[in-house]
C-alpha cells in the first residue's frame, strides 16, 4: 500500500475509536462539570456495557437488538447505585477521598465483573455484517461507520438536551454555581444523580459499539476509562464539542503513532498528550487560560 | 514602606480599580476604608500578590513586587492576615505559630529526619518562641487547643500571633475587627498599637469605622475604584466628600 | 520523635520487630513477612505524600520498580555491587522525581491524581517495551542476593532482618520528620496552603521535596524487593500495585506512620492466609477502599482506640440488660 492510502486508513480507524473516546470522554465531563468529580469509574461503565451485553446475548440467547437497550439500562442502574451508595454517603467529601472512593468503586466493578464471569475476552458481533468498505483505497468496516454515526447522534442528543430541556439546563446551572442553583430551587443532589445516570448510561453504550471492533473483557475499562479522560482533558473538561475534538484527535495521533512509529509504544502516546496538556495548557487545548491568578 | 503607582484592575468589562496611587510610611498605622464595592479587597489581593494587576507598580521598599508569590513576599517581611480567618485547623495552636517560625529556621529535610543536634536546638528556639507570640497576643493558657476549636475571636488572635512570628517589617490586616464583639475590637485596637510599637508597618481594610478613626495615623478613602481622599483621620472626618459618599450614607 | 513516651513506643515496636522471627516457627510465615516489610516501607513512602503533605499519587508503584529494575540491571547486566546500585538508584529516582515533581505537584486533586496515574503507566509501559533492557514482559531473572561481610541474604531469615531494619530506620526517620519543622509545614498546607504561603512556606518547593523523598525510600524497597525475589516482572509495578498502596495508607489512617505498618502488615498477611481470597483480591481492595473512605475516614489506628474505650462500656450495657 502507498503512504497516501495507508495514512487515510489510520486516519479512519482512528477516527472511529476516537469517537469512542470521546463519548467517554464526554462522560467524564458531565459528571466533573455538575460536581466537581473525576470519577475514576468511568471506565467500568464503558467495560460494563460491553460485558453485560455479552452476557445477555450468549447466556439468556437475546437478540442484539434487545440485548442492547437492556444491557444500556441495567449500566445505567449501576451508575445510580454507585453515586447513592458511594458518592452521596461520603461526609467529608474532599478531594482526594473523592478519588480514593471513585478508584475503591472501580476496583470493585472490575473485580465483580470478574467473578460474575470471568477472566476470557469475549467478543460482540458486528452489528451489520464484516465485509468491508473500500475507501479510495482504504478500507473501512460497518462497524467504524456505525460507531461515527452514533457517537454523533449521541452527540447531538446531549448537546439538546443541555441546552433545551429544563433538567439539562438545570445542570448546568450546578455547574456554575451550586449554591446558586440550590437558592433559585434546584435539587442539586438529584442533579448529581443525574449527571452519573447519563455518564452511565453514554459510557455503556460506548462500550457495546466498540466491543464488535476491540473485544471486550472484565479489566478493558482502565485503559479505556484513561482514554476517555485525556480526550476530555483535551477538551478542557467541556461536555461537547472541544471534547470530542479531543477524543478524535487522540484516536487519530494513537493510530498514526501504532502504525508508524511502534504499536507498543501506543497507549504511552495517551498518556504522553495527557501530562503534556495538564502541565502546559490545564485548561485544554481550545479554551482560554482563566484570567491570571498568581 | 509601599508604594502604589497608577494601578488599574479590570475584570472583564469592569474596572474594580481605576489609576490608583499611594504611599504607606514606615512606622504608621495606614487604613484603606471604603464603601462595599470600593476596591478594597481588590487592592489588597493586588498587594500580596493573590492578583495580578492589569496596569501599574506596587513597590516595597523602593522594588516592585507585582506577581510576587506569597512566601516570597513572607520572606522579604511582609505577611497577611484573611478576613475569614485561615488557621491550620488540625494543628494546636501552639503549632500553628510554629508554622509562623518556618522561614526563620533552617534544619533542612536530612537534618530533621536524623535530629541532628543542631535540629533539636532549633525546635526547642521555636517552641519558646512560639509561645512568646502567644503571651504577646494574650492566649498562651489556649497553646494545647486544636486551633479548629477555637471560638473566632480567638482564632483573630491566633492569626495575628502567627503572622508576628514571622517577624514581618510590614503588616497587612484584611477586616481585623470583622466578627468581634466590642470589648474584642478595644483589645484588637489596642494590641495593633502594640504591633507598631515593635517596628512594625501596619496597614488594615476595616469598615469599621470607629476602630480605623481611633488607631489610624493615615486613612485613605476608596469609592468605586478611585480614590477619593486621603489624610488623617481628623482631616478624613471634615472631607465633604467622604461624608457625601460614604459617611452621609452610613448614618 | 519527642517526648519520653514516643521513644518508648518506637523502643517498643522495634524489639517485637526483631524478636518475631523467634516467636513464630515456620518459614512460609517469616517470607511472607518479608513482603509485610517492603510494603510498609512504601506505605509510609505514600503515607508521608499523602497523609502529611496532602498530596496523592497514583504512580508510586511506578518508583518501586524503578529502583526494582535499576538495581537488577545494575548489578546483573553491569556487574556493579549491590550495595552502590541500591544508592545510585534511589538517589537517581529521588532526583528524577524531583525534577518532575515541580509540572506534576501544580496539579491539585483530582488533576493530580490522573497526572500521577498516567506517569505510573508510562513508566510501566517502558518496563514492558523496552526489551533490550528489562527482558519485557516475561520478567528479568538472575538478580544476585546481597552479601554483606560473611552474610548472605538468601534465607527467609535473612532477607526477614534485611528488610525490616531498613523499615525500623524508615521508620525512625519518618517519625522524626513528622514532628519536625517540615512535618508541621506539610501539615500546614494541607490543613490551608495559601495560609501557609503568606506565612513563608515555601508549599510548592515543599512538597516537591517530600515527593522526592517518597520517591527515594520507594526506590529503596524496589531495589530490597528485587535481591530477594532474584525476578521481577513488570506487572509487580502497575497500577494495581498503587491501588494496593493506596488502600493500605487508608486502611491504617492518613497521616500515622504506625498505621501505614498496620495497613501494610494487614493486607500482606490477609490474603496469604485467606486462600479463598485469591479471586476475590481486587473486589476486597475496592470495597476496603470505599468502606474506609466513607465510614472510618480517619484510618484503624484513630478508630481502634475509640472502639476499645466504647468496648466496656457495651458490655456493660448488655450486662445491663441482661440482668
Amino acid at each position: 500500500m502507498e503512504l497516501g492510502t495507508q495514512l487515510l486508513q489510520y486516519l479512519l480507524s482512528g477516527l472511529a475509536t476516537g469517537a469512542i473516546y470521546a463519548l467517554i470522554g464526554i462522560g467524564f465531563s458531565i459528571i466533573y462539570n455538575a460536581t466537581g468529580i473525576i470519577n475514576f469509574a468511568q471506565g467500568e461503565f464503558v467495560m460494563l456495557g460491553g460485558m453485560v451485553t455479552v452476557f445477555l446475548l450468549k447466556a439468556h440467547h437475546l437478540p442484539l437488538w434487545a440485548a442492547i437497550p437492556l444491557a444500556v439500562l441495567i449500566v445505567t442502574l449501576v451508575g445510580f447505585l454507585f453515586e447513592r451508595l458511594a458518592i452521596r454517603p461520603l461526609r467529608k467529601a474532599t478531594p482526594i477521598s473523592l478519588v480514593i472512593v471513585t478508584i475503591g468503586g472501580s476496583i470493585l466493578l472490575r473485580g465483580l465483573a470478574m467473578l460474575i464471569w470471568d477472566k476470557d475476552t469475549h467478543s460482540l458481533p458486528s452489528f451489520s455484517g464484516d465485509d468491508p468498505i473500500t475507501v479510495a483505497g482504504a478500507t473501512v468496516l460497518p462497524q467504524h461507520l456505525w460507531i461515527l454515526g452514533i457517537t454523533l447522534v449521541l452527540i447531538t442528543l446531549n448537546k439538546w438536551f443541555f441546552s433545551h430541556t429544563i433538567s439539562g439546563k438545570a445542570m448546568r446551572a450546578c455547574s456554575c454555581n451550586p449554591r446558586a442553583a440550590a437558592l433559585v430551587g434546584i435539587d442539586v443532589r438529584r442533579m448529581v444523580l443525574f449527571s452519573f445516570v447519563i455518564s452511565a448510561a453514554m459510557g455503556a453504550l460506548a462500550g457495546i459499539i466498540v466491543a464488535p471492533l476491540t473485544m471486550t473483557s472484565y479489566d478493558v475499562g482502565g485503559m479505556l476509562g484513561l482514554k476517555g479522560f485525556c480526550a476530555a482533558i483535551i477538551g478542557g473538561m467541556s461536555s461537547g464539542l472541544p471534547t470530542v475534538l479531543g477524543g478524535l484527535i487522540l484516536g487519530v495521533l494513537e493510530s498514526l503513532g501504532a502504525g508508524l512509529i511502534s504499536s507498543g509504544y501506543k497507549d504511552a502516546i495517551a498518556f504522553i498528550i495527557l501530562l503534556l496538556i495538564l502541565f502546559l495548557r490545564p485548561q485544554g487545548l481550545f479554551g482560554k487560560p482563566e484570567s491570571e491568578r498568581v | 514602606m509601599l508604594e502604589l503607582i497608577g494601578i488599574t484592575q479590570l475584570f472583564g468589562g469592569v474596572t474594580a480599580l481605576h489609576d490608583l496611587s499611594f504611599t504607606v510610611k514606615a512606622d504608621e498605622i495606614t487604613g484603606v476604608i471604603g464603601p462595599n464595592g470600593a476596591g478594597k479587597t481588590t487592592l489588597f489581593n493586588i498587594v500580596t500578590g493573590i492578583y495580578r494587576q492589569t496596569s501599574g507598580r506596587v513597590l516595597f521598599e523602593g522594588q516592585d513586587i507585582s506577581g510576587m508569590p506569597a512566601e516570597k513576599l513572607a520572606s522579604r517581611g511582609m505577611v497577611r492576615t484573611f478576613q475569614n480567618i485561615e488557621l491550620f485547623g488540625q494543628m494546636t495552636v501552639l503549632e500553628n505559630v510554629m508554622v509562623g517560625l518556618h522561614s526563620r529556621s533552617s534544619s533542612g529535610l536530612f537534618a530533621c529526619s536524623f535530629r541532628m543536634p543542631w535540629s533539636i536546638r532549633e525546635e526547642r528556639r521555636i517552641r519558646e518562641e512560639a509561645m512568646q507570640w502567644l503571651e504577646f497576643v494574650g492566649i498562651v493558657e489556649l497553646s494545647g487547643v486544636m486551633a479548629g476549636n477555637l471560638p473566632f475571636g480567638k482564632g483573630r488572635l491566633l492569626e495575628i500571633a502567627r503572622a508576628m512570628a514571622c517577624r514581618p517589617r510590614f503588616l497587612l490586616l484584611d477586616e481585623p475587627a470583622a466578627g468581634l464583639n466590642s470589648k474584642e475590637t478595644l483589645g484588637l485596637a489596642e494590641l495593633i498599637r502594640r504591633i507598631r510599637e515593635q517596628g512594625v508597618t501596619v496597614m488594615l481594610v476595616e469598615h469599621d469605622m470607629e476602630l480605623v478613626m481611633d488607631i489610624c495615623d493615615r486613612i485613605v478613602v476608596l469609592n468605586l475604584g478611585r480614590k477619593l481622599a486621603e489624610g488623617t483621620p481628623r482631616e478624613i472626618q471634615d472631607n465633604p466628600q467622604v461624608i457625601a459618599a460614604y459617611l452621609g450614607d452610613d448614618d | 520523635m519527642g517526648g519520653a513516651k514516643e521513644l518508648l513506643k518506637y523502643g517498643l515496636f522495634a524489639a517485637t520487630i526483631l524478636l518475631a522471627p523467634y516467636l513464630f516457627s515456620g518459614s512460609y510465615l517469616l517470607n511472607v513477612l518479608v513482603f509485610a516489610g517492603i510494603n510498609t516501607l512504601l506505605a509510609v513512602a505514600l503515607n508521608l505524600l499523602l497523609g502529611y503533605a496532602g498530596q496523592i499519587s497514583l504512580g508510586h508503584a511506578a518508583f518501586f520498580g524503578l529502583g526494582a529494575y535499576a538495581s537488577a540491571i545494575l548489578t546483573t547486566t553491569y556487574d556493579w555491587n549491590p550495595w552502590t546500585a541500591m544508592a545510585v538508584a534511589a538517589l537517581t529516582v529521588g532526583a528524577l522525581a524531583f525534577a518532575i515533581g515541580f509540572p506534576v505537584l501544580k496539579l491539585k486533586g483530582h488533576y493530580l491524581a490522573m497526572a500521577t496515574l498516567g506517569l505510573g503507566i508510562i513508566i510501566q509501559i517502558v518496563f514492558n517495551e523496552w526489551v533490550d533492557m528489562t527482558d519485557g514482559p516475561s520478567g528479568f531473572s538472575g538478580i544476585p542476593n546481597l552479601t554483606l561481610g560473611p552474610l548472605t541474604f538468601d534465607s527467609d531469615r535473612m532477607n526477614y532482618y534485611l528488610v525490616w531494619i531498613f523499615v525500623l530506620g524508615c521508620v525512625f526517620f519518618s517519625l522524626n520528620l513528622a514532628n519536625s519543622r517540615i512535618g508541621r509545614a506539610c501539615r500546614a498546607i494541607h490543613d490551608a496552603e495559601v495560609a501557609a504561603r503568606v506565612v513563608g512556606v515555601n508549599a510548592r518547593l515543599l512538597k516537591v521535596q517530600i515527593f522526592a523523598l517518597s520517591a527515594m525510600i520507594c526506590a529503596l524497597a524496589g531495589s530490597l524487593y528485587a535481591h530477594v525475589m532474584t525476578f521481577i516482572a513488570p506487572s509487580s509495578f502497575g497500577f494495581t500495585v498503587s491501588v494496593e498502596l493506596l488502600t493500605m495508607v487508608v486502611i491504617g489512617g492518613l497521616g500515622s506512620i504506625y498505621g501505614s505498618f498496620l495497613g501494610a502488615l494487614l493486607l500482606t498477611l490477609l490474603p496469604e492466609f485467606l486462600s479463598v481470597m485469591h479471586d476475590y483480591e481486587i473486589v476486597f481492595y475496592g470495597g476496603l477502599l470505599m468502606v474506609m473512605t466513607i465510614f472510618m475516614p480517619d484510618g484503624l489506628v484513630r478508630v481502634m482506640p475509640a472502639l476499645c474505650r466504647r468496648l466496656p462500656s457495651l458490655r456493660r450495657a448488655k450486662e445491663d440488660a441482661d440482668a
